[in-house]
């Protein structure tokens, strides 16, 4: 069957937008031809700097031909709708319609339609102009004589040629015959620009990969990262060095070169006095060079990994010393942003923070700091960090933004603190703290474990979370400007991974509090304790101080902020800058945030192949806001459900809960309270009775102790009881008063498997 | 070239440098045009360039234009990095079919061989806030050195434009400093003589760059300039009234030229003004719109001149 190839050639397409023109391209084209009934056998598309180019093989080289049968008005009808029906269907009088019988409608018309298929070509000279014209490039742009008009091609820069050639493999392709704007499809196309610029000849996609390919140019970009990867490597290796890999650099180089030439160049190596990673950054993000380093010292060497587009006639030699030159100056510059950045203590850039908006209605970077040392203080004894080292930790970590080198690079932004702390004599954990306080920033990023850079990195996001939640800027759908859900989910990993035995709405309330309390770089927290003016009011300091007092004995002074009167739902700010608006009472707010914390521990423990019902199943229970015992539960009962009394325990469970579905919904009440011993008048309602007692007390003191798989043991022991009373006794008793005990010894069961979940939440 | 005497070759004097562009680009039919007699943050201002680019009319010129940018200022003291500096500017109207090529002929008539050095097409989104301008292209870059600025205009002050015009800017100092294989711009031979007859950038130009460093951050009187951005801004509004005429069946406008006179005027008094750190964050934002706000005004003035329409 025949093939198509496509070639778009262009002038330079941004490396950044290849990769997915490339599967645009692949996508539309075979959707397309899919829609038109062409199934094809395969297609594969390409990108270079200047070419898009597509190949679909084993297409049909005729859509087949379609027969339709179509219904028509009733013989006798209206010649209106008769009309109509020759028209919709082409035909020329009634006479060539047949005529079919109705039982029950009488007789009416059916026409015959019969659409010869396409050939293929055809399809897609019709296809194919309309696919380009809506290219969908994230920008594009109109040029030349013809730009003069509207209705002019939008590419993404200018279009020079176009490649459509149509045919089996064995014979002459066709040129599929359509134009865009002026430019027609052919057969020609071009060699590298300045290696082989004369114009190529080709038929179909082997001979014009292969002509390609001799005219210098590499079309498969993995063709291309295969080939800078294994020289770049190679270079390196020879001199006794290793390259230090990284990906992305290396999608973007194979996106601006059509043949790639790695060549090895090296800098002056007084540079290597700058830290690592910031001659990297300069290097790459500057100069989208590779950096090499010393398997020995595990640490940088004064040599750099270029690729060229060009095998250079001098070797390389003057494309080397130019790479030097422009490197030498990029390190000159990077050199004295560090030297002139280590002059500056990190605490003395902090006074530029009261400046900086972090956001129109959380205030200053100078406030969310201060904000950050109270609630460090707060967490740090939770998690065994050294309070006053946490504070200072938490003083320092953003100090960095502000230093020239984050100017330039803020992909270091903490890295640099770290350096620039130690630098200044800080304890070393103090200063790890600045770089890992951002950790993790995603699902694969470390969690740290130094108590001390935990207890920042708790802070820092927690205070984000709340911030946001307090000026509802929430995450929807899609939509989630402030990263509040990596937030949160960094939250979840540090406390798991470090086993930290911290209650979130805790955190969450007391960092409320300082984002209310904190105005205009002010603590501002009074309670209102039946006091009639200011002069009366109490400074809290700290959370044990407000904890004391309820909601309504709680306001904070800012302008005419006023006091919340129970059944409040909000705490009213007219004159906040960016406001008049309205914030959560100080107790909702933790609440709220909480159900969202369950929702990411469901993605991230069903990711870990955790069961969601079962998380369900424990978050069901109310105030689950410790979020290892929450795991811990959901584990304990995955591995008791997986056994026989487990699954028998659920069986009973659920049997129980549905029959005290229907009867509660029957007499519209619910049957708790403890059950009348006097009223047993069976022995399995006795033993049941019994049981239940004893797994409340065995469970109780299981959950007491946090051990849950001996608490699931416990439970196991309802089972035979369970089994037996339903074996044996009639829940739906005639005497009432023994129906209605019956019924509150069902309850019970569902009670005293609270203990660890609600399984009435679980499937299957 | 090769009848060139030595020091008027492109890689031995900046000024043949200079010389070699402007002789390329006008056999490519280019109009070589001289500084526009006003200072301005880069060539793209000149109205060659900024009002020519609209309107339906072929336009194909070429110039030197200083630029000036008073916060680059480094007293001097930076090896490449300076408050006045050369750009050379190509606008082509509509852009050529073979402007790329054009290019990088240009490059080989200044000695950059295109079979030694690695020249490259970077992406690179080109937008000016302050003229409402914006176009995609790429920086040009040879042996990893930035050295053009390659734009096709999409809008200019505002208008669409029809046709599209492709716009060439140089760092003269930077290539040639690359050319000559100096370091330092102060460096460079100016006129390609030795000894005792050679001039360097240096002697002619450090000397400026220490006083209008000076200048620039210390002693440039802002309630002057704060009182001349008010004054441009008003004569631009003024002569942009006045130029109106009911002409026949269309609108015209007469006095286009001179109202955008004060618009650039208005853009290098904002740049001083913010080099002495005298504009905040928040203000800062409203001086850019104020200045784009002249810039669309003249745009659409132009397009009503002469040389502005259609016929």
């Amino acid at each position: 069957m025949p093939d198509l190839l496509l070639e778009l050639f262009s002038e330079e397409i941004p490396a950044r937008m290849q990769a997915k023109a490339a599967d645009d391209l692949r996508r539309m084209v075979t959707d397309k031809l899919v829609a038109e009934g062409l199934v094809y056998e395969g297609a594969k598309a390409f990108a270079t700097p200047r070419r898009l180019a597509l190949t679909v093989h084993g297409i049909p080289a005729r859509q087949s031909d379609l027969k339709e049968e179509r219904r028509g008005p009733r013989v006798g009808g209206p010649d209106a709708a008769i009309q109509g029906f020759l028209k919709a269907t082409g035909l020329v009088r009634i006479e060539d319609a047949k005529i079919q019988t109705d039982p029950k409608k009488g007789d009416f018309y059916i026409a015959l339609i019969e659409k010869p298929g396409r050939a293929t070509i055809d399809v897609l000279a019709e296809i194919l102009p309309v696919i380009i014209r809506t290219f969908p490039w994230p920008k594009s742009m109109r040029w030349g004589e013809r730009s003069a008009k509207s209705g002019s091609l939008s590419w993404v820069r200018p279009l020079h040629s176009i490649i459509a050639t149509f045919g089996p493999e064995t014979e002459e392709p066709d040129v599929v015959k359509f134009s865009v704007d002026g430019i027609e499809a052919g057969q020609t196309t071009f060699g590298h620009r300045f290696m082989a610029p004369a114009a190529i000849s080709v038929r179909r996609f082997e001979d014009y990969e292969a002509k390609l390919k001799a005219a210098k140019v590499v079309l498969d970009p993995q063709a291309r990262k295969d080939i800078i990867l294994a020289d770049a490597k190679q270079l390196a290796f020879a001199q006794g060095f290793e390259l230090v890999e990284d990906q992305v650099l290396l999608d973007e180089v194979a996106g601006l070169v059509e043949w790639p030439v790695a060549l090895m160049g090296s800098f002056d190596e007084e540079f290597l006095s700058i830290p690592g990673e910031v001659i990297r950054a300069t290097i790459r993000n500057n100069q989208k060079c590779f950096v090499v380093s010393d398997p020995k010292t595990g640490k940088l060497t004064n040599k750099f990994i270029l690729t060229a587009n060009i095998e250079a006639a001098d070797g390389g030699k003057t494309i080397i010393g130019g790479n030097e030159r422009v490197i030498r100056a990029r390190l000159s510059d990077a050199k004295f942003f560090y030297e002139t950045d280590l002059k500056t203590k990190l605490e003395a850039r902090l006074p530029k923070f009261e400046q900086i908006v972090f956001h129109e209605k959380l205030g200053t970077q100078a406030e969310r700091i201060k904000r950050i040392e109270r609630l460090v203080a707060e967490i740090a004894p939770l998690v065994g960090a050294d309070v006053e080292k946490a504070k200072r930790a938490a003083h320092l970590a953003k100090a960095d933004l502000l230093t020239e080198v984050v100017g330039e690079f803020p992909e270091l932004q903490g890295l640099m603190g770290k350096y620039y702390a130690l630098a200044q004599g800080e304890d070393a954990s103090v200063a790890a703290a600045n770089e890992e306080h951002y950790k993790p920033q995603g699902p694969a990023d470390r969690v740290p474990n130094d108590p001390l850079s935990v207890s920042v990195a708790l802070a820092d996001k927690i205070d984000t979370l709340v911030g946001f939640w307090a000026i509802d800027e929430k995450p929807t759908g899609s939509k989630d400007p402030y990263a509040l859900r990596r937030a949160a989910l960094g939250v979840i990993r540090l406390i798991l991974e470090n086993q930290l035995r911290v209650r979130i709405t805790d955190l969450a309330a007391s960092s409320y509090l300082w984002h209310l309390a904190l105005i205009n770089s002010q603590w501002r927290l009074f309670s209102y304790d039946g006091a009639e003016d200011s002069s009366q009011l109490i400074a809290c300091d700290s959370i044990q101080d407000w904890s004391k007092y309820s909601e309504r004995q709680l306001f904070v002074m800012y302008g005419r902020a006023r006091s919340p009167h129970e059944g409040d739902d909000e705490i009213a700010f007219p004159d906040q800058p960016g406001g008049p608006f309205r914030w959560p009472k100080i107790k909702s707010l933790p609440r709220d945030m909480l159900s969202f914390f369950a929702d990411r521990l469901k993605v991230q423990l069903r990711d870990q192949g955790a069961r969601h019902d079962l998380v369900d199943a424990v978050f069901s229970l109310g105030g689950q806001d410790d979020l290892l015992l929450v795991v811990r539960r959901v584990e304990a009962l995955g591995k008791f459900l997986d056994t026989d009394d487990g699954k028998n325990l659920l069986a009973g469970i659920k049997r129980a809960s549905n029959i005290l579905a229907i009867e509660e919904k029957k007499d519209k009440r619910a049957f708790d309270g403890a059950p009348d011993a006097g009223l047993y008048n069976l022995p399995e309602e006795k033993a049941l009775a019994n049981a239940i007692d004893q797994v409340k007390r065995e469970a109780g003191a299981a959950v007491q102790k946090e051990d849950f798989a001996t608490a699931m043991s416990a439970m196991a022991k309802l089972r035979p009881a369970v089994d037996a009373f339903f074996d044996k006794v009639k829940v739906n008793d005639d005497e009432p008063k023994v129906r209605e005990n019956r019924l509150k010894l069902l309850n019970e069961i569902r009670a005293a498997t609270r203990a660890v979940a609600d399984f009435s939440k679980i499937e299957g | 070239m090769d009848a060139l005497p030595a020091h008027m070759r492109p890689e031995r004097s900046f000024q043949g440098f200079i010389l070699a562009l402007q002789r390329f680009w006008a056999e490519q039919g280019c109009v070589i045009l001289q500084p526009y007699d006003m200072e301005m943050g880069a060539g793209t201002f000149h109205p060659a360039t900024t009002l020519r680019a609209l309107g339906p009319k072929r336009w194909n010129a070429a110039y030197v234009q200083p630029s000036r940018r008073p916060k680059d200022g480094r007293y001097g003291e930076n090896p490449n990095r300076m408050q006045h500096y050369y750009q050379f500017q190509v606008i082509m109207k509509p852009s050529p079919p073979n402007l790329q090529d054009l290019y990088l002929k240009s490059l080989a008539a200044i000695g950059i061989d295109s079979s030694l050095h690695d020249i490259r097409f970077v992406e690179d989104d080109w937008e000016s806030p302050t003229l409402g301008a914006w176009g995609l292209g790429w920086e040009c870059w040879c042996d990893g050195m930035e050295v053009s600025q390659f734009t096709y205009f999409q809008q200019v002050a505002g208008v669409e434009c029809a046709p599209v015009a492709g716009e060439l800017t140089y760092g003269l100092e930077r290539l040639a400093m690359y050319v000559q294989g100096v370091d330092r711009v102060y460096d460079l031979n100016f006129n390609g003589r030795d000894g005792a007859d050679k001039v360097t950038y240096g002697d002619v130009f450090l000397q400026a760059e220490q006083e209008y460093s000076r200048h620039n951050f210390e002693y440039a009187d802002t309630t002057m300039l704060f009182e001349q951005f008010k004054m441009a801004e008003d004569a631009c509004k003024k002569y942009l009234a006045a130029g109106w005429r009911e002409g026949g069946n269309q609108k015209e406008h007469l006095m286009a030229l001179p109202a955008y006179d004060q618009c650039i005027k208005a853009s290098h008094v904002f740049n001083l003004l913010d080099a002495r750190g005298v504009i905040s964050v928040t203000e800062r934002q409203s001086y850019i719109m104020r200045v784009r706000e002249l810039a669309k005004a003249c745009g659409d003035a132009w397009v009503h001149t002469e040389a502005g329409r259609a016929v």
